[in-house]
This record gives C-alpha cells, structure tokens and sequence, in this order.
C-alpha cells in the first residue's frame, strides 16, 4: 500500500474532525473523496499533506512513518490546495522557478517550459499571477504541484470556481498524470466532474469513513450520496 | 545546508518587496516620524540632543522594525499561508534563517537612510565606525529574536498587538547594552569603557541564534 | 476526581509555616534600629524574590520537558510555575516597595534589582498573554515552552546589561559594599528569622504550584470526558 492510515483521528480543540479513519490505497489509484461541507475532507487531505499532525492513529506513506518521518515524505507529494499557493507579484515562470529551487529540481528550465504547455499558459508566461483568473492560477498550481515529478497528487476541491472549460482542461491534465502512474487523492462535492478520472469513491460523514467504493458502483453511489449531501 | 533553499528564499522576498513596496517604506516613513516627534516630545535643544540621541535613534529603530517584523510572515500567511514553504522538502531552520536575512536586510536599507538624516537632523555626528558596527550587531540581534517572535506570534489571534508585547521585555538588555556602548564611543571614551556594552551585544546575539535553530522547529509544526 | 493526600498534608503544613513566619517576622527578629518597624517586612520580600526564581525556573523546565516528551502534563507544571511565580514577583516587588521607603526615602526607583524584577514580570505577563491567544492546547503548549526558553534567558541577560548602571540596592548577604544605602547589619536571630522564611515560604510555593497544577490537570481531564463523549455520538 502506498497510503495506510490507521485509526487516524484529528481534533481541533475538543472538536473532533475526524474520528476514526482506516483506509489503503495502492499506487496508482485515483480516489475521489467525498462528502459535505464540515466532513473532514480539507483536514484528511492536510494531514496526509504533512501540513498538520495528527491527534491519534497513524499514517504510512510509502513506508515512512508521516510524524516521525515527514521529511522523507515531503518530496514524494504534490498538494494542490484551497489557496494556490503561489506568489501574486511573480509572473509563472518566477513561481515556478522559485520552487524548483526549493524542490532541487535539476534542469528546471526544460521542465518548466513542458508544464507550461501541458496547462496551456506557455502564452501567460510573463505575466504577474495577480492578473491571471481562477481557472489559468489552478492550472499553473497543479503544475507548481507536478514540478517535481511526485508520486501523490492530493488535490482539495479542485473543480470549485472553474468553469465548464477550465475544469474540462484541468481534468484533462489530471487524467495525463494519472496515465503516468501517479496515485490520485482528491476532494470533491461534484462527483459527477470527477467520475472520468477516479477509480473509487470514500464518502466522509461527520469525520468518519461512511462508504468506500469502487467506480463500477456508480449509478446506486450517485443515488446514496445525492441523498447524503442533501440530508 | 541547502544553500540553493536558502538563496530562493530569500531573493522571493526582496523580489516580492521590491515589486510590492509594503515593508520598507512603510518602516522609513514610521521611523522619520518617531524621529520628528522624539524632538518635540523631548523639547530637544542642543545639549540634551546630544545625551538623549543614541537611545532616540535605537528606539527609532527598534519600532520601525517591530513594524516591519508584524509583516515578514504575515505577507507569507496572506498568500500561501506559509503551507507553499512548509510542503516543501526543506528544513525549517532554513525558512527561519531566510526571514531573518530578509528582515535584516529591509531593517539595514531603512538604518542606510536614517542614520545620515538623524545626524543632519540632531546633528551630531554617528559616522563612527565602531558605532556603525555596534549599531549593526544590536540590529542583527533585535532581528533574530524578533523573527522567531514573529513565528510565535503568528497562530495566535491579535498577532499585530501580542508581537511587540512578547518582544520588547526580550529586547530590553540588548536596548541597554547598545545604548550604553554607543553612547561611550560617540563621546569618545577609551575601549575599557565601551568594552563590556559591545561584548554584551556580541553575546546576546550568538546566545539567541543558538536559541532559535533549536526552537524554531517547534513553531512550524500545526 | 479528589486531590491526592500528599496535597492535603502539604497545604496544612505551608499554613502552619505562613504563620509561624508571621510569628518570627513580627515577635521574634528584633527591631532594626535605623528603619524601624517597616524594616521587618524586608524578611518576606527576600522569601519572595527567592521563589519567584524557582517558580520561573519550573516553567522553563516544565516547556522543556514537554517540547522533549510532548506529554500535556508537563505543559501544566509550567503554567503553574508562571502564575505563582508571576503573584511571587509581584508581591516581591510591592514588599521592596514598602521597604524601600524608609530605606531610600523613595517608593520606587529605578535599581537594577527592582528593573530586573519589573522585566522580569512583564516577560511572564507576556508568556500568560501568550497562552491565552492560542485556542489549540498543544500548539499552545508547544509555543510557551519557546517562550517560556525565551524569557527565563532574558533574566540573566537583564541582570547582568543593567550591571552597567550603578546599584544602590543593598547586598544583604555575603561581603557587599558597607556603603550602599539602606544596608543593616544582621544579627542572629534576623539571619535566622531570614533563613526561616526562604525555608517555610518554599512550602507556600510548593502547596501553591501544586493545586495550580492539580486545578489544570482536572480541567484538562473534563475536557477529555467531553471530548469521549463526542466521539461516541
């Protein structure tokens, strides 16, 4: 298994966001999870991240211990979250570059210019972030989180804010790397958006793992979880 | 350690202020008006202009940087709330040394302006080296603990107010050390007499380094 | 949950000691000459200063043992340390206050002992604010323990910056300046009156630390009743 959590619990406060969680994934899946505002989607996806410890249980990733071992963890994840993470007086290259550095990505020019094609912003190159839509900053985020050719891609809510283009073009992309053997975890509450390109689906109610199934299931899963999120 | 980490560290944040303009000016602009109201509020005149100037030109200084100090992270946490920095494979102590270059820098291009014009202005004059060097080692020492303040600051709630509050009792000692010493030299004593100032900060500054790379760790876990 | 024995004994033994010092300070050192009456408070105010510094020197190991071994409790120990330590220097320095009167014909100045006092006290009220700004209990644990390091560094680093001013606080023990004002010349029942208080004030400290901390160790423990009995809804 590349990702194995354990019983993993995380409070903030005497809240308890998740409670409870087990799950494995293999390599080179694509799982999409899901469920409600207030779920434990955002907090699952930081904890795997590194970005937040947990409160109880514990993570496997690849083999190293997430506590105890983030920093050999870090280099093998790519994270695309809420805010993009990138620097709005930089133009794409300049961001791009700067975490090249900080990833010691080696011969980052060519590997730069690539990305750039493949999100398709190889023409708003030289332009300052501040002055780029919602849609153009979150392809050029998954493209900050492809830099360094990682082996997990967590991705929260990626499709939210885009439109029906954007959000063709930034699946299209998605789909690209998974075709390259990278395992896929993202949040979504519009599984319909996400049903070409994951392989399985976790629902997340009130912090707990409330279904885990594989994509075939999918007209009964629509049903329940329409239900669920409307609940 | 990752120079590489450490150079785009801290040529993003002199890039960025460069581009956006949002610590520096706003710190020499508070440190000419701390000036100009040291001088009325004190009735300076030209005898007590010359007693009270050092420490006049140290607090200048010292709230200026405060000023720029509630901003080096703060400009971080608007935009990538540091999880861009944290994600990446590199060690904290590199974060935390490449904003106190950064700050330092900032605070030393505001001294670069302040110091002629506080000569013209009280004039008297601080172009003396060895208080240009003392100067600058109490700078360097305000700067480290202020940035690791910074860090502590940063999760609270009312980061702005708590950040000088959790600061200056800190700062205090270096305060009256770089006083003490720059005073003597200015009025020319003999290095006996500044000696025991200028160790001072030279030790202050050494002891809170070592602070820092041992606890900075600690302040970026969530 | 009920508090231990050993708290209950502790308790009554630091009352029995406040009121034998009390018994010591007033009816058996004897009166001093030149400052009179006033001059009998000078055995609290030591008792105080000296166990402020024990107090803050909990916290700082306290922080420590937690950032070592991230166990809550020793987070407790240290908020003990800091608000006893915080009421001790208060009372320290009010004692000085009253004291310094008659001594100095002043109620305040600006001494080295009494600024490092001062500092001293701000840099704990500071750590308190610190604490109460931080809703999550091991970020917060976390970062008073730095600056709770922090702080308990700033007290020798004070002391010794304010060396370069000169003292007009009298060094009661050992081969002091015979000049500096307000000093007197002990006798033996003051030196034993002084040595009392240091000893018996220790068992206020501790009788205090102690429920300070059994008071944080049982909020900590109805917060995670309610926090099990969230999980199991």
């Amino acid at each position: 298994m590349l990702i194995e959590t354990k019983s993993l619990a995380k409070f903030y406060g005497l809240n308890p966001v998740l409670r409870g969680i087990d799950l494995q994934i293999p390599a080179g899946q694509a799982v999409g999870l899901l469920g409600s505002n207030g779920a434990g989607k955002t907090t699952l996806l930081r904890l795997l991240s590194t970005l937040t410890a947990p409160t109880a249980g514990s993570v496997t990733i690849a083999g190293y211990d997430l506590t105890s071992q983030a920093h050999a963890i870090r280099p093998l994840l790519g994270v695309v979250s809420h805010k993009p993470l990138l620097y709005d007086t930089f133009n794409a290259v300049e961001n791009l570059k700067f975490y090249a550095d900080l990833y010691n990505v080696t011969n980052y020019a060519d590997r730069i210019g690539d990305l750039l094609e493949q999100v398709g912003l190889t023409a708003y190159a030289a332009q300052p972030i501040r002055t780029y839509s919602r849609g153009m900053q979150q392809r050029l985020a998954v493209a900050r989180a492809l830099l360094h050719a990682p082996q997990i891609l967590l991705l929260d809510e990626p499709f939210t804010g885009l439109d029906q283009q954007a959000a063709q073009l930034l699946e299209e992309i998605l789909l690209d790397a998974k075709q390259h053997g990278i395992t896929i975890l993202l949040s979504t509450h519009q599984l319909e958006r996400a049903q070409r390109l994951i392989d399985r689906v976790v629902l997340l109610k009130k912090g707990k793992v409330d279904r885990d199934v594989s994509i075939t299931d999918l007209d009964s899963l629509t049903a329940y979880f329409n239900a669920a999120v409307s609940a | 350690m990752n120079l590489r980490a450490l150079f785009a560290l801290v040529r993003k944040d002199l890039l960025h202020e460069y581009r956006s303009r949002e610590i520096v000016i706003a710190m020499l602009v508070f440190a000419f008006l701390v000036m100009v109201i040291f001088n009325f509020a004190l009735e300076l005149n030209k005898t007590i202009r010359e007693t009270v100037a050092v420490g006049v030109l140290w607090v200048t200084f010292v709230f200026a940087a405060t000023l720029g100090l509630n901003r080096v992270f703060a400009a971080e946490s608007d935009q990538t709330s540091l999880d861009g920095l944290l994600l990446a494979p590199i060690d904290r102590t590199i974060i935390f040394a490449a904003k106190f270059i950064s700050t330092l820098i900032f605070v030393v291009l505001v001294q670069l302006i302040i110091v002629p014009l506080f000569s013209m202005f009280y004039s008297i004059n601080l172009f003396d080296p060895l208080f240009l060097l003392t100067l600058f080692l109490g700078t360097v020492g305000y700067v480290i603990v202020g940035t690791l303040i910074a860090a502590l600051a940063l999760k609270s709630r009312s980061r702005e107010i708590l950040l000088p509050i959790l600061l200056l009792p800190v700062s205090i000692p270096l305060m009256l050390a770089v006083v003490k010493a720059g005073k003597n030299i200015l009025e020319g004593a003999e290095w006996a007499l500044v000696r025991p100032g200028f160790s001072f900060v030279v030790a202050f500054d050494v002891i809170f380094i070592a602070v820092a790379i041992m606890t900075f760790d600690y302040l970026l876990e969530d | 949950m009920k508090a231990p024995k050993s708290l209950t004994y502790l308790t009554y033994a630091a009352i029995i000691g406040f009121l034998v010092t009390l018994y010591m300070m007033f009816f058996y050192a004897p009166r001093e000459v030149l400052m009179g009456e006033v001059q009998r408070i000078f055995y609290q105010h030591v008792a105080f200063g000296w166990w402020f510094s024990v107090a803050f020197a909990v916290t700082l190991l306290a922080g420590i043992m937690y950032l070592i071994t991230r166990d809550l409790k020793w987070d407790r120990w240290a908020v003990a340390g800091a608000e006893v330590g915080i009421i001790f220097t208060l009372l320290n320095i009010a004692s000085g206050s009253i004291w310094g009167k008659p001594a100095w014909n002043t109620w305040w100045t600006w001494d080295p002992r009494l600024t490092t006092a001062t500092i001293t006290l701000l840099l704990y009220i500071a750590y308190l604010m610190l604490r109460q700004s931080i809703e999550s209990p091991t970020t917060r644990a976390r970062f008073a323990a730095v600056y709770g390091i922090v702080s308990f560094i700033s007290v020798p680093l004070t002391i010794f910056a304010i060396r370069i001013w000169r003292t007009i606080h009298p060094v009661v023990i050992g081969s002091g300046d015979p000049t500096a004002e307000g000093s007197f010349n002990m006798t033996q029942p003051m030196l034993i009156t002084m040595l009392a208080h240091m000893a018996l004030f220790g068992l206020i400290f501790a009788a205090l630390l102690w429920h300070r901390y059994q008071l944080e160790t049982e909020a900590a423990e109805v917060a995670d009743l309610k926090t099990q009995l969230l999980l199991q809804s």
